[in-house]
């Protein structure tokens, strides 16, 4: 019998027993908050997949424009050497937990700058630990709902008082 | 094509200034002269500096291509400045303002002091960086702030 989400269980008995690690991801899962962080062109695919053809609110995904409100930040663009010390200082003033999502081939590696670019940070990991990265130049704002989508997946594996399921 | 009137104005204010009749360009030869050069130029009606570009010539000489129009008689120039890497280059901030930030991003690519300039620091890069990133013989440094910024890329590969 294939395993009934919180929800169903809740619709058939109007009564649930679950795990609190399963509580806390069901609702971590659905309203992962995204710290908006558009850096260049793949800002635009971003605010496109917030709008209202991708409509991303209907995965309890909104943009906050500070840090302090956020649960996950979305790199979206170049980031610079110059900027690089700016986005680890945004992402140290998030609240935990904390995810970050690498948007496009320049946050992932530098992209079109990996081999000239004196001014280019070669990928986002090398200054914040990355959860997802989503590929692209810039990726369409479907691709950047499958990276929501499986970074709901991620937080669904995690543990907050135990040892992590895959451990 | 430049009026022959005009060239010759411009050609009349100083001995340094010769033309190039192919590209139509002026080239001035002595840079210490430009500031008394560019305040003639812009009582001739060249009141719009349109964007001055740094050349690194790489033989020792740095070059400044200034281009200039006039919202009046809608007619173009470009002057052409040579001269050795360390060499100063008088500001012409105080004719046209767009100078301020064009003369701090030549600095700041290609190592060009202006003297006179009420500003004059970097403006793209952050201030503690080393070098002048567009200049021929530029190294990429290895580190900034501890930051990785590799050279050699085939191990990542």
């Amino acid at each position: 019998m294939a395993e009934l989400t919180l929800r169903e269980k809740f619709d058939r008995d109007n009564f649930v027993v679950e795990k609190l690690d399963n509580l806390i991801n069901w609702a971590r899962a659905g309203s992962p908050w995204y710290f908006q962080f558009g850096l260049a062109c793949c800002a635009i695919e971003m605010i496109g997949a917030s709008m209202p053809r991708h409509d991303l609110e209907r995965f309890g995904v909104f943009p906050r424009a500070t840090p302090r409100q956020a649960d996950v930040m979305i790199v979206a663009g170049t980031v610079t050497i110059k900027m690089a010390e700016r986005v680890k200082r945004l992402y140290e003033q998030m609240s935990d937990p904390k995810y970050v999502i690498s948007m496009g081939s320049c946050a992932n590696s530098g992209g079109p700058y990996w081999q000239h670019g004196y001014h280019v940070l070669k990928g986002v990991d090398l200054v914040v630990p990355v959860d997802v990265y989503v590929p692209g130049c810039p990726p369409r704002p479907e691709a950047l709902i499958q990276g929501i989508l499986e970074l709901q997946k991620h937080i669904h594996t995690e543990s907050t008082f135990g040892r992590p399921k895959n451990a | 094509m430049l009026d022959k009137s005009l060239i010759d104005s411009i050609k009349s204010i100083s001995d340094s200034i010769s033309f190039d009749e192919e590209s139509q360009i002026f080239n001035i030869e002595k840079v210490d002269e430009w500031l008394e050069i560019s305040t003639k130029v812009k009582e001739l009606g060249f009141d719009y500096l349109m964007c001055i570009t740094s050349i690194d010539l790489e033989d020792g000489n740095l070059s400044l291509a200034y281009n200039l129009n006039s919202t009046g008689s809608q007619a173009s120039l470009e002057f052409n400045l040579i001269f050795s890497a360390d060499a100063e280059v008088p500001s012409v901030e105080s004719l046209w303002k767009t100078a301020d930030w064009h003369e701090r991003e030549a600095y700041d690519m290609m190592g060009i002091k202006f003297s006179g300039h009420p500003d004059m620091k970097r403006i793209l890069l952050p201030h503690d960086w080393e070098g002048h990133p567009l200049k021929k013989d530029y190294e990429v440094a290895d580190y900034y702030h501890g930051m990785y910024v590799p050279k050699d890329k085939t191990s990542w590969e």
